[in-house]
């Protein structure tokens, strides 16, 4: 009798577990529930949790919200993007579009903004380096969530969703200040 | 002759074969490794366009190659062969006569030809480079979805007809009792396939239809729900089937019985249990959906099928060592391991996928699939490096193991070049655990997937981001990996191929070695082996290191996120 014939005993059902196999079921699911709890005690006690902040928006009607950012905050160009410093604590605006993402935005080390990320077009991945924090960013979707930058200088935000021929030129820029 | 009679006995096994279903479990056996060799190359130019200093292909290129890799290997490759294995785990484990083999034969060619279409959108016309994710509102031309799609039904049909082996291998009483366990476990795999394949076509049909102009709009967001709720099963089917080729393997090498029937049933039940939400996994950094949502979806279904995957990497090598100690191989520790045949890649493949599958492909996957740690993780270049181990490490050597296994017994051939064969799972496996490795080593550093030039030479100047040394070298360790992995995928090819033309014709009654198939031990000599209580002390020691260097990397991941960026 093997694997591959049928189990000699017609009850199976009722044959006693190995010991081994008990202790190691035991370890297994002790382990699963603290994997799984460790994801809500995060939520109360660690620092890096994306909120589920999203409305349905158009590409119309989110790019005027990010113009208005444009408009009201920008301090300087840099490589011919405006660069936006807006309040701390308010809402911030950034698209991406084929192929950028815009406008840059200088934030404030160790203070809050709630920024916002959609599409123009196609499906992009916001990635921001050397920070590696990555969320998806879709067309139809405007996501909202609160950053808090925890250390000075210039990050990149590359693209890791394909997103057509000029997927890899698609970049865009964060400075961190004191 | 009736075909329903049509069987011969192999001398190998003492299987009952019936012929027309042999002639289709080669045909898609064949056809699955030829895919493989196409899949294959278009990885390997992958690999080398990813190495910075070699950066092989222009852009154009490199994302039609890439979009070709992902489906001629996740699809083509493994589907066709895993039709084989849905076969061979009905008809001829069960000494049964196959269903329908016509029907069979009709949906292998459905298959086919999707697989052509596809790829002849893909890397023929050339304006498809949609990834095999095809995220919408990113558009490939028609004849890509419509070549899936004919390539799922052939699959689907495939399943129906496995399905109907298993009702006349029941009516004929070809067997007594209940199904043995490798053929339960490929039972279920066909039922997740069953599965996979619906939630495929609630997608793709939709996505069609958007492409031909009959609808304005497919949701982005919902796209990726239910794509994922396919893409993800289907990863599901790949697990069940090669879980159930190790124990195979087991059984044929080493006569191996289950340590308990009960246990490993359960543990492939629970692959059904979990099936449908599954997806959320992927969408953990998508907007919009709640952490409650994805707590409850990511842990209850993925820690399950976890748990399920984890007591299969007990039971199957617990199984191998209680055989082997009952064939006299009791003392110490290790001697049933040391004292196994290495030199046979049959078992060598089996085993290296075994433990290439817990350590690279399982524990990363439970890394990246916790809710936050995801943040430090999504599309980067780790995402890969997991599924390398999963996919490659796992299934396809798995497969590549029984393949060596397959040819003398159902080809009737002897194996060419096989020293070849004996070193080949070794060089597959430390070739394809190196780009795994490196990877996600890369992907630890942000490097991103699916992506042409990450020293943005391209990008203009002041535009683009440096990253680190190490990453960069961590990718041209890739490259040198990808080029080991790509021979050892080219030695098994070499042999298999070739063993198949020219290898030497086994006479009708030939044994080809006792390395084939090994009796199981009388039931009495199971008793008093092990140590104490214990009857595998030895894969004791084994899941115990796994364990530990589980949870210390999954704790490292989370220091990786606390240095990040706040975000609530
Ligand atoms: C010679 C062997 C192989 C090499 C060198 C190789 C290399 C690679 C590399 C470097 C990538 C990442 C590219 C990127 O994101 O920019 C990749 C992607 C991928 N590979 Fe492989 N691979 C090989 C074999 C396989 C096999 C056998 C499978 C499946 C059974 C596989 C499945 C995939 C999939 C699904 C992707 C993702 C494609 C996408 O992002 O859409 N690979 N491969
Ligand atoms: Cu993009
Ligand atoms: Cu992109």
């Amino acid at each position: 009798m093997t694997s591959i014939s049928p189990p000699s005993d017609k009850h199976w059902w009722k044959e006693p577990i190995e010991k081994a196999e008990l202790i190691w079921i035991a370890i297994v699911v002790v382990w699963g529930i603290i994997l799984t709890l460790m994801m809500p005690f995060w939520h109360v006690y660690g620092k890096q949790n994306l909120s589920s902040e999203a409305y349905k928006t158009t590409p119309e009607v989110y790019m005027k919200k990010v113009q208005a950012g444009v408009d009201q905050y920008t301090v300087r160009t840099d490589n011919g993007k405006p660069v936006v410093k807006p309040p701390v604590g308010s809402d911030v605006y950034m698209l991406g579009r084929l192929w950028e993402w815009w406008p840059v935005l200088e934030l404030q080390v160790g203070q809050s903004y709630r920024l916002h990320l959609a599409s123009m077009d196609w499906q992009h991945g916001w990635s921001l380096q050397p920070a590696n924090l990555n969320v998806q960013v879709l067309p139809g979707y405007d996501m909202v969530m609160t950053v808090t930058p925890n250390k000075v200088g210039e990050y990149s935000i590359v693209c890791n969703e394909y997103c057509g021929i000029g997927h890899h030129m698609m970049l865009g820029k964060i400075h961190v200040v004191e | 002759m009736n075909a329903n009679t049509d069987f011969r006995i192999c001398p190998e096994s003492g299987l009952k074969i019936h012929r027309p279903a042999e002639a289709l479990i080669k045909a898609n056996a064949v056809l699955a490794v030829v895919f493989l060799l196409v899949g294959g190359v278009l990885g390997l130019l992958v690999g080398l366009t990813r190495w910075p200093e070699v950066h092989l292909l222009p852009a154009d290129a490199f994302y039609k190659v890439l979009t070709g890799h992902g489906i001629n290997v996740l699809i083509f490759w493994i589907i066709f062969f895993e039709v084989a294995v849905l076969h061979f785990a009905s008809a001829v484990l069960l000494n049964s006569r196959m269903a329908t083999p016509k029907l069979g034969w009709a949906s292998t060619g459905l298959m086919l030809v999707g697989a052509l279409l596809n790829n002849y959108a893909v890397l023929v016309k050339g304006n498809s480079s949609v990834m095999m994710t095809s995220y919408v509102p990113l558009p490939a031309d028609t004849l890509f979805y419509v070549g899936l799609i004919l390539f799922a039904v052939g699959a689907l049909i495939h399943c129906f007809i496995f399905l109907g082996t298993l009702v006349i291998a029941r009516g004929e009483r070809t067997y007594e009792g209940s199904l043995p366990l490798v053929s339960f476990g490929a039972l279920v795999a066909c039922i997740i396939a069953i599965f996979t394949i619906a939630s495929g076509a609630v997608i793709l049909i939709p996505t069609l239809a958007w492409n031909l102009g009959l609808i304005s709009h497919v949701d982005p967001g919902v796209y990726r729900l239910i794509w994922w709720a396919f893409g993800h099963s289907s990863q599901q089917i790949n697990v069940a089937t090669h879980v159930s080729i190790w124990y195979l393997t087991a059984a044929l090498l080493f006569g191996a019985k289950p340590l308990s029937e009960k246990v490993s049933r359960f543990a492939f039940f629970l692959y059904i249990a979990v099936l449908q939400i599954a997806s959320a996994h992927h969408l953990l950094v998508d907007p919009g959906l709640s952490a409650e949502w994805k707590i409850f979806n990511t842990s209850y279904a993925m820690y399950l099928a976890v748990m399920a995957s984890m007591v299969h990497g007990l039971t199957v090598p617990g199984s191998i060592e209680a055989a082997q100690r009952a064939h006299g191989l009791n003392s110490g520790f290790f001697e049933w391991l040391r004292k196994a045949p290495w030199g046979n890649p049959v078992f060598s493949a089996m085993f290296l996928s075994l433990v290439g599958f817990g350590v690279l492909g399982g524990i990363t996957g439970v890394v990246m699939g916790t809710e936050q740690i995801n943040l430090v993780i999504h599309n980067t270049m780790y995402v890969p490096g997991h599924f390398h181990g999963t996919v490659v490490v796992g299934t396809t050597l798995a497969f590549m193991g029984i393949t060596y296994w397959l040819v003398p017994v159902l080809f009737r051939r002897d194996l060419i070049l096989k020293g070849v064969a004996r070193w080949q799972p070794y060089v597959f496996a430390a070739g394809m655990s190196g780009v795994a490795l490196f990877l996600m080593g890369a992907g630890t550093l942000g490097v991103p997937r699916r992506h042409w030039d990450i020293l943005f030479s391209s990008a203009g100047a002041g535009n683009g981001y440096e990253f680190s040394a190490a990453a960069l070298t961590l990718m041209s360790l890739n490259g040198l990996s990808a080029v080991l992995a790509a021979l050892g995928g080219a030695m098994y090819i070499g042999v298999v191929v070739g063993s198949i033309l020219f290898g030497r014709k086994l006479a009708e009654n030939e044994k080809v070695g006792t390395l084939m198939v090994r009796a199981a031990p009388p039931a009495e000599k199971y008793h008093n082996i092990g140590m104490g209580t214990i009857t595998i002390p030895g894969t004791m020691v084994l899941v115990g290191v796994f364990f530990v260097a589980f949870a210390l990397y999954y704790f490292i991941n989370w220091k990786f996120l606390a240095e990040t960026w706040g975000l609530s």
